[in-house]
């Protein structure tokens, strides 16, 4: 049985210039115990998903479809309801560590908090766990400094410190929006080994949020391909890393850089992303698909299931996308 | 080949006072670019890569003038720039252009993308005609990929891509001999990147260029560069060239960098044994003696604390500043 099942989520926000719809129409589920990349460019809607599913749009947005995890639909849950599952069994870590943190509050009080208010616990025995978690996720003199501001650590430091406060109240799903894309490459190794650490000592299944593909590769087991706020592609990382089946994973791969070989030009895809209140009515890569046909424009591909444990949504003959 | 920018013993300090200090407390020292040193062969492009603070942006300003040097010399094509003159600090300004990470933060809201272009025109060469400008405007648009009738739009009408675009197209109106980008394509979505970084490489080729290219991100700085250097807390830990840096490195930062960087490969990355480097970046203020790469380095010894370790030549390019280098094929090649 799946974890969190999204069937059909759809998320639009009201603007001075018009509706625009930032997710439309994606369905996916992610077992307990496993990691799923959402991978996408700025403006895909894989944050707007994240945000959906947690309760946590901006004013101007609407949610429909079903967010159902554990039996209950997230999306018909009062302010109150939601609380009780959110960091209790959904925890969500965010790209900005600073900007999530409270500056005028020691990481003592902010951690504690969760714990006194989802586990009764008093504020000694709060702080005391609260340590101890600080000391899980390798944060040195743990003891101590869990009395310090947010402003007493570094960027990396501070990562960790949400992924401690995450992890608290021990939630079964923990979503992880663009987690090391503020940091730089050597401290984003040391929290990625981190949250591997996690999901394997904890059990804890992850939905790692991020424009990386080489952050996937090394962790995630399944990945979903978004774009113009609609799954592309979904599969297990490796063959869909192996043999995409859609063009824009297809250009996507090729037109990152690698380090370890000798590219001698970059693939690129021609144009820009989408510009999310006016996308075609069928396929939102179409403008900038190599291989697009007549009816790509106007005709939406359905998600279809093939080899297995895959799903793509393209008009194009699989053999054809090499 | 002759070197055209040719940096010795480059120091760039800042003076930064703490917070709460009394006013006539002497400021404390940041050394932001420590003795660095360098070559740059005319229509070679030189990557220069390190993480938040190792004073990359600092020696981009460097050079082009924008801060002070404190030790040092910057020669560009013979002429030392501390020592130059406001005329020859002119001609020097044209020459060496430069473009920025935030491509919309780079432009002035206020004027239209031909007026941004055009600017550095009216400045350095008043006496061109308006209908010639716009027609070299008109024309640079186009090679650089945007389409001349948008040449009256203002710079929030454009994506970031384009923004970046536009900002290739001001540093090179004047047809610069340097072009230094520093993180020119961070802010970029890969597919926006890779067109970016092919429109740079292809400008280089064509104009004949000489360029600097400032990234944190290895691979893509390995793509475009012929030399790297590896700069750690404002100091130069390796030099080589792209192929010979990301293959066989041999400082062990250079070494803990690469095995940091995430290759978009399954089965490669799995498989991938990653020394995971601890700490973070000492503070610039007090930064270690000797090595500063030594608090986090796992290959320390005792003496690193003594002597800051020299640049020692390997041959072919290749110079390391660490005593005890070492070899070592980070990443098995595919």
């Amino acid at each position: 049985m799946s974890l969190l099942n999204i069937e059909d989520l759809r998320v639009s926000f009201t603007t001075a210039d018009g509706d625009v719809n930032a997710v439309n129409g994606v369905s996916f589920a992610i077992d307990a115990k496993e990691t799923l990349a959402i991978v996408g460019e700025s403006g895909s809607g894989k944050s707007q998903t994240a945000f959906a599913a947690m309760g946590l749009l901006a004013k101007n947005g609407r949610a429909t479809g079903k967010v159902m995890f554990d039996g209950t639909d997230l999306l018909t849950l009062s302010e109150r309801q939601l609380n009780k599952v959110r960091s209790k069994q959904v925890s969500m870590i965010f790209q900005d560590p600073m900007t999530s943190l409270n500056p005028y509050i020691r990481i003592s009080e902010q951690m504690a908090e969760v714990l006194m208010l989802h586990k009764g616990m008093s504020k000694s025995d709060a702080i005391a766990d609260s340590a101890r978690m600080l000391d899980a996720v390798r944060i040195p003199d743990a003891r101590n400094r869990v009395r310090s501001f947010p402003h007493e650590f570094s960027g990396g430091m501070r990562q960790r410190i949400m992924i401690a406060m995450a992890l608290l109240c021990q939630p079964k799903l923990l979503i992880a929006d663009e987690p090391t894309t503020a940091l730089d490459v050597t401290v984003q190794a040391q929290i990625m080994q981190l949250l591997g650490e996690i999901r394997d000592e904890f059990g804890t299944a992850i939905v790692l949020i991020t424009h990386d593909l080489g952050v996937v590769a090394g962790f995630c087991d399944r990945t979903l391909v978004l774009y113009g706020g609609q799954i592309m592609e979904d599969g297990p990382t490796d063959t869909l890393f192996a043999d995409p089946s859609h063009p824009y994973t297809h250009g996507l791969l090729r037109a990152v850089p690698r380090l370890d070989r000798a590219d001698s030009e970059l693939a690129t895809i021609a144009g820009e992303p989408p510009d999310m209140s006016r996308l075609p009515k069928g396929c939102p890569f179409t403008p900038r698909c190599a291989m697009r046909r007549d009816n790509c424009a106007a005709d939406r591909p359905p998600l279809v299931d093939f080899a297995g444990d895959r799903r793509r949504s393209c008009h194009i003959p699989i053999k054809e996308v090499v | 080949m002759s070197a055209i920018l040719s940096v010795k013993d480059l120091s760039v300090t800042f003076d930064v006072r703490p917070q709460g200090a009394w006013p006539w407390t002497p400021p404390l020292k940041l050394h932001a670019v420590s003795e660095m040193s360098f070559d740059l062969e005319a229509g070679q492009c030189l990557g220069v890569v390190g993480e938040s603070g190792s004073g990359k942006s600092t020696l981009a300003r460097a050079i082009v003038g924008t801060v002070p040097t404190s030790g040092g010399q910057v020669n560009f094509e013979g002429g030392d720039l501390a020592s130059m003159g406001p005329a020859e600090r002119r001609v020097h300004r044209r020459d060496v252009q430069m473009i920025f990470q935030d491509p919309l933060a780079a432009l002035n809201p206020r004027m239209t993308v031909g007026e941004i272009i055009a600017e550095p025109l009216v400045t350095h060469e008043p006496g061109v005609s308006r209908e010639e400008r716009k027609k070299r405007v008109r024309e640079l648009m186009e090679r650089v990929g945007l389409l001349p009738n948008l040449i009256n739009r203002y710079p929030h009408e454009f994506s970031g891509g384009q923004c970046q675009r536009i900002g290739i197209a001001r540093a090179l109106i004047l047809k610069p001999k340097l072009l230094i980008c520093d993180e020119p394509v961070s802010a970029l979505d890969v597919s926006v990147q890779a067109q970016v970084v092919n429109l740079l490489m292809e400008l280089q080729r064509d104009m004949g260029l000489s360029m600097i290219f400032i990234a944190h991100d290895l691979s893509v700085v390995k793509h475009i560069s012929d030399q790297i250097i590896v700069m750690y807390l404002g100091r130069q830990m390796e030099m080589a060239t792209a192929e010979t840096l990301t293959t066989v490195p041999e400082h062990p930062y250079t070494q803990a960098l690469i095995s940091s960087v995430p290759i978009p490969d399954p089965v490669l990355e799995k498989a991938r044994v990653r020394p995971v480097l601890e700490g973070e970046l000492p503070s610039p203020l007090a930064p270690p003696s000797g090595c500063v790469f030594r608090t986090r380095c796992p290959k320390a010894q005792n003496s690193c604390a003594g002597d800051r370790p020299a640049m020692q030549a390997l041959g072919n390019g290749h110079f390391v500043a660490c005593p005890y280098h070492q070899a070592e094929e980070v990443l098995a090649a595919s």
